[in-house]
């Protein structure tokens, strides 16, 4: 009748929850096809096609504004069209052209505003046609060598930002709803009725994880080096430990964040309140840097900007990960202290 | 005749029996509500316990206490010589199955790697196939829960708790809201476990099955023991066996039909009197007369075995149902 004991529970839990994950189609194109979709239109989005024209508005009303607008014309770095003053006006305000040139008598009048850079970047290029055309010459000859390299193209600053943020969705949203669903439907009142060691549980999550990770990680990487050439600098030993750092970080969070809320709708908050400064702060889509010096010390500390930072510096600049240890002891102690919290306060009912 | 001896007999039997499950005193409090009012209760080895009582009565607080789910703020429990937090608590769930009342199974595996994983949990148990069997869900082995009925989910459920081959089972209202069908083969596996030598206690409000499965049943109200014994003992209590429930056309009065010969108790509920009666051939005749001296007329007159459910309405005034 009796006989001993077949699998181990922690490989039994394991395949439970790859089993769960791979029959939840929508959880499946969460987690592969978005951010490849993502990489695809952001990559396209910004891809490298020589630099824009400057677009510039002239004033019509006299007789010299086609004049300017020939001059202008004949820079291949310049679109020049002639606006009535009211077009020219609401172009500008919309931001369909960096800057507005009206002809007065023998000079001209430069309308832009100073805090946009495109429109800075515009005045003095339109100065410089217009100077020149009025017979300015250059005082000493410049020589220009103009570099464009894979590494420094937006989609290479892109593809580790959007594998941090990958990974820390899919660990948040993969454990934290699986958990509590499991918790309102009381199965883990009823796994808690069994003698099933309940940190067996927890780390069945981290492993399953780590399964997942390969693939949605693989998927984006080989997905952007066939369609942008992108490519890793750093050695791939160091970024597949890093990787596998971050899902684990983001699952302990994803546990801390599941340890309590008995509903969807509780554990979707406080979801939300986690991830949305990351998504605002930790510069998947463009650098942290940017953000005032003040808060900088606060968006350092989160997380992902960690994840983000250390994957950027190893993929893009071939950094190795010694030279990288303070971002990477901000996700260790994010992931030991949100798993020993996690299992200290879960509710199993 | 004789299945009364055998009651008699297993009676008898109980009080040299080596006891499963045993609590006294418990008391369990909520915010707003006393859910468990100082409870006593001894199941024996071998023997098919039931709590019987509505809706709200205290029962599954009571069975999660002695599953060691929910801690008491009063009172002990001793399941199978041991008490829960005293020891080796997972030893002692090593050695016990439970199936919970509001459970719901992932829905996206399938039976046989349900069952595995709950197998994987227990030192020794069952063969999965042979749990798979018992329950009699062969052909849904490589289903999806989700796709199963009510009656094969719960079955499901039981085969989850019985494959660690556990000493002790505990049922929390197994067949609610399962259909007739459903109902018996459920009351097949428990029949099975029972026969097989395991001892049970299974939560119901259902009187015909604790009727048919339990070899005890002690009814439960407002998270009390009300009555304690034998189906049969329980409905010898109630010192008759048939009753009578009939309407008339007028409201008549009460006292006349309480003072009828054979009739042991009055119940009235909306327009229906309910007597309980001793002998029939002597009561029926009377009470047919006292309704046409009072100038009223039947309108429905049924009358059946006194079950366990009339023991509930004697003890309470309310139904099982009712809650």
């Amino acid at each position: 009748m009796a006989e001993a004991k077949e699998t181990h529970p922690l490989v039994e839990l394991t395949l439970m929850r790859v089993r769960e994950f791979l029959r939840e189609k929508e959880a499946v194109f969460w987690v592969f096809i978005f951010p490849v979709l993502m990489t695809f239109a952001l990559g396209i989005a910004f891809r490298n096609t020589g630099p824009d024209k400057t677009l510039v508005a002239i004033e019509s009303g006299d007789a010299r504004a086609s004049d300017t607008a020939n001059v202008l014309s004949r820079s291949p770095e310049v679109a020049a069209t002639v606006l009535s003053p009211d077009e020219a006006a609401l172009a500008l305000r919309s931001g369909k052209v960096s800057i507005v040139v009206k002809p007065v008598d023998d000079s001209f009048e430069y309308r832009f505003d100073p805090t946009r850079p495109e429109s800075r970047a515009a005045r003095l290029l339109v100065d410089d046609i217009l100077q020149r055309g009025k017979g300015r010459s250059d005082v000493v000859n410049v020589e220009e060598a103009k570099i464009t390299e894979p590494g420094a193209r937006y989609v290479d600053f892109l593809v580790p930002g959007l594998i941090g943020m990958n990974l820390m969705g899919s660990g948040l949203w993969g454990l934290g709803f699986t958990v509590v669903i499991a918790r309102s439907r009381k199965l883990l009142k009823r796994f808690a009725a069994t003698p099933m060691r309940r940190s067996h549980y927890l780390l069945s999550f981290m492993l399953s994880r780590l399964v997942f990770l390969v693939l949605e990680v693989a998927a984006v990487i080989v997905f952007a080096w066939l369609a942008f050439g992108f490519t890793v600098r750093g050695s791939w030993l160091s970024v597949v430990l890093i990787i596998v750092l971050g899902g684990f970080t983001f699952s302990g969070i994803g546990l801390l964040v599941a340890a309590r809320p008995t509903t969807i709708e509780g554990v979707s908050g406080l979801m939300n309140f986690i991830m949305l400064p990351m998504w605002l702060l930790s510069g998947t889509f463009f650098s942290s840097e940017r953000f005032p010096q003040i808060l900088q010390p606060f968006i350092q500390a989160l997380p992902l900007t960690a994840l983000n930072n250390v994957l950027r510096a190893l993929m893009n600049e071939g950094a190795t990960l010694s030279s990288n240890w303070s971002p990477i002891a901000i996700l260790l102690a994010w992931c030991v202290v949100s798993f020993l919290v996690a299992l200290k306060i879960f509710k199993w009912q | 005749m004789s299945t009364q001896t055998t009651t008699v007999a297993r009676a008898v039997a109980h009080t040299t029996q080596r006891v499963a499950l045993r609590c006294a005193g418990l008391v369990k409090r909520f915010a707003d509500v006393t859910a468990v009012n100082g409870l006593d209760m001894e199941v024996f080895a071998g023997e098919c316990f039931g709590l019987l009582g509505p809706n709200g009565a205290g029962k599954t607080t009571t069975v999660e206490i002695l599953e060691g789910l929910t801690a008491s703020d009063e009172g002990t429990v001793e399941i199978l010589g041991q008490r829960w937090k005293k020891g080796d608590d997972r030893a002692l769930r090593e050695r016990i199955g439970v199936q919970l009342q509001e459970t719901q199974l992932a829905e996206k595996v399938t039976v046989v790697e349900t069952l595995r994983l709950f197998r994987s949990f227990y030192q020794r148990g069952h063969n999965v196939d042979e749990v798979i069997r018992t329950v009699a869900l062969e052909e849904k082995r490589n289903a999806r829960v989700g796709k199963l009925s009510g009656g094969q989910k719960q079955r499901l459920a039981v085969a989850c708790a019985l494959v660690s081959d556990p000493e002790l089972l505990f049922l929390d209202e197994p067949t609610t809201g399962l259909d007739p069908q459903a109902r018996l083969s459920l009351w097949d596996i428990v029949e099975k476990f029972r026969a097989g030598g395991g001892t049970i206690l299974l939560t119901t409000h259902y009187m015909e099955e604790a009727a048919r499965l339990c070899d005890r049943v002690a009814i439960m109200d407002h998270g009390k023991v009300i009555a304690l014994g034998t189906p049969a003992e329980l409905i010898e209590s109630l010192g008759a066996d048939q009753i009578i429930e009939f309407s008339a056309t007028h409201a008549l009065e009460d006292d006349p039909l309480k003072r009828l010969p054979a009739v042991s108790h009055l119940h009235k509920r909306d327009d229906v009197y309910s007597l309980t009666v001793s002998e029939i051939g002597v009561a029926l005749p009377a009470l047919l007369a006292e309704i046409k001296r009072q100038q009223s007329e039947l309108v429905t007159l049924t009358t059946h075995q006194a079950t366990l459910e009339d023991v509930f309405v004697s003890l309470t005034g309310r139904m099982l149902r009712d809650g």
